[in-house]
């Protein structure tokens, strides 16, 4: 059986016809092949599938497509504004060589928004690496990626993102 | 001009945009139209036998296309997954080979050993009916604990390997080494146990692969760190499709650290029976299978010894470990605790005669194979934690005594007594510096200071070398090694000026779409924007060796250079034509060819033109175009070395250990892209601390069921777990590759376990705990210091 699905994602309407068990992130990926959200766990642990939905961070592994009727979407392709302009999330995690293999980098880099606006662009190293418990990477050891987060979190004040 | 991007430059990466962006394409990522999917039914019991397989609730299940079992490859003669490398035993025999069938047959060996493959409409569907599939099993005892694993009665793996024992393998010459034991002032025992640990690349393992019954051409995409080798095997040994009908595509990969070099069951089964269900098949494990079935990492029972003199100068080392293999022979496995261990155990020091006995066990458990270091972090840790406790015992600083026994600067190329020979190398500035960095002089002021606040705290050090860029390739083949080690290159020439510059070697993570474009900018002046390197196809490449043991830069990049020289060398002939110059007047420099002595000059670019619209050109002397193609084997292997110093502050009513301070000295040779080489060390040191205080992977010891198999199990390292770090370098440049450059790849890993370690030692020491367990968890620690303090009062 299958459920008709609508919202909005990256602000343009998506719609689909679900299995009442398909994941928002199998939605993302299957549905509208946006391919940029990763799984790279099954126990909602590696954070390589986080977006926003209607605002905050979200594990879209740990939500259903349908819980998601009518929510506003943002997952890692909607972010920059095009290949010349991106996030100053995404310009910190590249001025820091925050990312290597770049499998957990959407995931992230959508925590680390979430994050910066959650604690009002004002950061610490210890909160944020206390902040970056649900993300794994295996690649960076972390150093950059809170190297990237600190140094965002002015950049986003300043471009009022 | 290539100031900004050439050798030595900070260069942002190339590759960056795509994956920030969403637009990075993995496997699990290819749009295949009409794809099915494959899920993988796996064996639940360690050790069982098959007594019967019953499909027929299954083969009813919506969106079943096809299920397959052992017996179905079998019967098309699919062969068994191989071993690549040869291991002769202390008789000169070759190590036991059983057979690794790519589906179980009559007998499952390890928890998550494949059984059947179901291929659906959706992967949901494919799950869904292999949960129907009845198998019949034949449940027996299993032998999971290495240490017993040669025991009498212990259960038997294989048939063919009898004792469980896959080869019992030596090095050096023991009767040497006891003589000098004998003479020995003192003598320093260690019994280490190298946890075992699973890699976790935050990409899980994926295949997919498409049958062109027109043409009878195979595609096989696959996460694969070396899509040439994965080719040849499939090729040559298991599946039997001839190599030019074969094309394996490893596109974005999401880290690899050893576990995606291997040839998989699944890859295999995927790639065999998309010519058989006619449809392309899609596969991606799920977390869980990839705990199960990566091949894990190190796992080694090791006993070792070493003797010194009155004055603290080595005088041998004895080394008695046991490898877990696993339950069957994975790729390189046997290669990882012999050829890459036992050879490392010179370390940066000048003992004079090793003896290291190595014995292999199967046992059943998933396979074991190379991991982030492969060998060398084994080996290192044997070395610098008796290193550490040898100074302990004859209380001497461990700075003082490692310094006391470093090969000299000028005694370089070094010959060890374990068969290496050290090109080039200067240890004593890198402790130094390291030291400096770390304030070691301020240590016992922060210790004591500790104390006030009931905290321990203690400091290690770790001196480690690394050998990189196995070489050369008629060595590799003496010892065993079934594959040649050099690296290729194609700097093929657009008539506009542009570069694809083709390389064997592949990336998952390291940077070598800026790195290896930063090489071809510094050599030939192209900018960075008309450069692009092109990796991970084999109908792209010539062929590859791909990337493994910090290999690409050092093998990979000196084939680029090599192809470089012959790209310099065909345009200078091309511009001493154009300015009807000779061509022994012709030099090349900043990307223009010019006489010497005028102002007559022609631009790289301008030659490259001239290559493909040969309007005006040498054709009697030389053919069209500017497309060379370079094969580089090297003279030897390289050896990055370097110092690390952790400090760590245990609480001792948690038994939490909190890393305060690290710091990591390294010589990598020259450096192409510090940044780059920077995030390497970074995630190498965080493997290394993970492997020392959180990770762990753990089998029930009676039931061989994997307790350590998610996220919520198997604690990978987190933001919080890790301090930032503090680097430096010192640099000698390699004397034998064009580049001067070493690896940089493992060097974090390879050291920071026994940094991590005698730190955590060095803490605990006050308090009577000589020896502690990796991982040093806080139940760990707490234990320990409350089994001393019992020992004590008793």
């Amino acid at each position: 059986m299958t459920i008709s699905v609508a919202m909005t994602v990256n602000g343009k309407p998506a719609s689909g016809k679900v299995e009442a068990r398909t994941l928002l992130v199998q939605f993302l990926r299957e549905h509208l092949s946006m391919t940029g959200t990763h799984v790279g766990c099954d126990t909602s642990q590696c954070g390589a599938c986080v977006v926003h939905v209607d605002g905050k961070s979200v594990k879209s592994c740990t939500m259903l497509a349908v819980q998601a009727e009518g929510a506003q979407v943002l997952t890692i392709e909607g972010l920059a504004a095009s290949a010349d302009k991106l996030h100053p999330m995404q310009e910190a995690f590249r001025d820091n060589h925050a990312l290597q293999c770049g499998f957990c980098t959407p995931g992230m880099v959508m925590s680390a928004i979430d994050m910066v606006k959650r604690h009002n662009y004002q950061l610490d190293e210890t909160t944020v690496r206390h902040e970056l418990e649900g993300n794994l990477c295996r690649c960076t050891g972390y150093h950059n990626i809170v190297k990237a987060i600190l140094a965002a979190a002015p950049a986003m004040k300043a471009a009022g993102v | 001009m290539t100031a900004a991007t050439g050798i030595g430059a900070r260069v942002k990466r190339k590759e960056d945009v795509r994956f920030l962006t969403g637009t990075g394409r993995y496997v699990d990522d290819l749009p295949l139209a009409r794809a099915t999917y494959a899920y993988f039914l796996r064996s639940p019991h360690a050790h069982a036998g098959i007594k019967g397989i019953d499909l027929s609730a299954a083969e009813k299940m919506p969106g079943v296309v096809a299920i397959f079992t052992g017996k179905d490859l079998a019967e098309s003669k699919v062969g068994s997954l191989i071993c690549g490398w040869v291991v002769k035993d202390k008789h000169g025999q070759p190590h036991k080979a059983p057979p690794h069938p790519v589906l179980a047959v009559d007998t499952v060996r390890y928890v998550g050993d494949p059984v059947a493959m179901v291929v659906a409409n959706s992967h949901d569907e494919a799950k869904d009916a292999a949960e129907q599939i009845k198998v019949d099993y034949d449940v027996r005892p299993a032998s999971v604990d290495l240490a017993k694993a040669f025991d009498k009665g212990t259960p038997q793996v294989h048939a063919e390997a009898p004792g469980n024992l896959i080869y019992d393998w030596e090095l050096g010459v023991k009767a040497d080494v006891d003589a000098a034991f004998a003479k020995a002032a003192h003598v320093t025992k260690i019994d280490i146990v190298n946890n075992r640990l699973i890699p976790n690349a935050m990409e899980p393992r994926a295949a997919a692969a498409e049958y062109d019954k027109g043409t009878g051409h195979y595609t096989l995409w696959s996460t694969s760190q070396n899509p040439h080798v994965l080719r040849l095997i499939l090729s040559a040994f298991v599946l039997g499709i001839p190599e030019h009908k074969l094309r394996v595509i490893a596109p974005d990969v999401g880290g690899g650290f050893g576990s995606k070099i291997f040839c998989y069951n699944e890859e295999t089964a995927v790639c065999w029976a998309s010519s058989r269900v006619g449809r392309p098949i899609k596969w991606t494990a799920e977390r869980a299978e990839s705990f199960m079935t990566d091949a894990h990492g190190r796992d080694h029972v090791t006993h070792a010894e070493l003797a010194l003199d009155k004055d603290g100068k080595f005088l041998a080392l004895k080394v008695d470990t046991i490898a877990n293999m696993g339950a069957y022979l994975s790729t390189f496995s046997t290669a990882v605790p012999t050829y890459l261990y036992a050879t490392l155990l010179a370390g940066q020091y000048t003992t004079p005669l090793i003896y290291a006995n190595v014995r292999a066990a199967v046992t059943h458990t998933a396979p074991v194979d190379a991991y982030r270091g492969a060998g060398r972090p084994e080996a290192t840790f044997v070395i610098e934690s008796i290193v550490s406790q040898a100074a302990k015992d004859l209380n001497m600083d461990p700075a003082e005594l490692r310094r006391k026994n470093f090969i000299p600067s000028t005694a370089f190329p070094y010959q060890t007594p374990v068969a290496l020979q050290y090109d080039s190398g200067n240890y004593p500035p890198i402790i130094d510096e390291a030291m400096k960095i770390a304030d070691y002089k301020g240590f016992e002021a922060r210790r004591a200071e500790a104390k006030s606040r009931g905290k321990l705290r203690g400091i290690g050090f770790s001196s480690y070398i690394e050998a990189c860029g196995l070489a050369p390739s008629q060595v590799i083949g003496q010892l065993g090694g079934g594959v040649g080690q050099w690296e290729s290159a194609q700097l093929k020439f657009n008539p506009t000026g542009n570069v694809q510059v083709i390389t064997g070697s592949h990336s998952h993570g390291q940077g070598h779409e800026t790195t290896f474009a930063q090489i071809v900018s510094d050599k030939l002046g192209v900018p960075l924007e008309n450069i692009e390197v092109v990796h991970g196809d084999t109908s792209t490449t010539t062929f590859g060796m791909g990337t493994y043991g910090s290999r690409s830069l050092a093998v990979g990049g000196s084939a680029i250079m090599k192809a470089a020289d012959k790209i310099i060398a065909k345009g200078r002939k091309i511009a001493a034509h154009l300015m009807e110059a000779s061509v022994d007047d012709v030099v090349f420099e900043n990307g223009t060819f010019k006489v010497a002595g005028t102002d007559k000059n022609v631009p790289l670019a301008q030659a490259v033109f001239a290559a493909y619209v040969p309007h005006n050109y040498p054709l009697a002397e030389i053919e069209p175009g500017m497309d060379e193609n370079a094969f580089y084997d090297p003279a030897n292997f390289v050896y990055p070395a370097g110092t690390q110093i952790c400090e760590v502050e245990i609480d001792p009513d948690t038994g939490e250990t909190q890393i305060v301070n690290f710091t990591a000295v390294d010589d990598f040779g020259n450096i192409i892209n510090p940044m780059i080489v920077e995030g390497q060390v970074h995630g190498g040191i965080v493997q290394g601390v993970g492997q020392a205080l959180l990770e762990n992977a753990v089998y029930d010891k009676e039931t061989g069921q994997l307790l350590s198999g998610s996220y919520m199990d198997y604690t990978m390292p987190r933001a919080d777990d890790v301090p930032s770090f503090k680097l430096g370098y010192k640099v000698t440049p390699c004397p034998h590759n064009p580049l001067g450059v070493k690896g940089c790849g493992e060097a974090g890993a390879i050291a920071a376990p026994a940094a991590v370690m005698n730190a955590v030692r060095d803490a605990l020491a006050p308090i009577g705990v000589t020896q502690i367990t990796m991982p040093a968890t806080p139940l760990n620690v707490w234990q320990t210091i409350h089994g001393a303090a019992r020992a004590a009062a008793e």
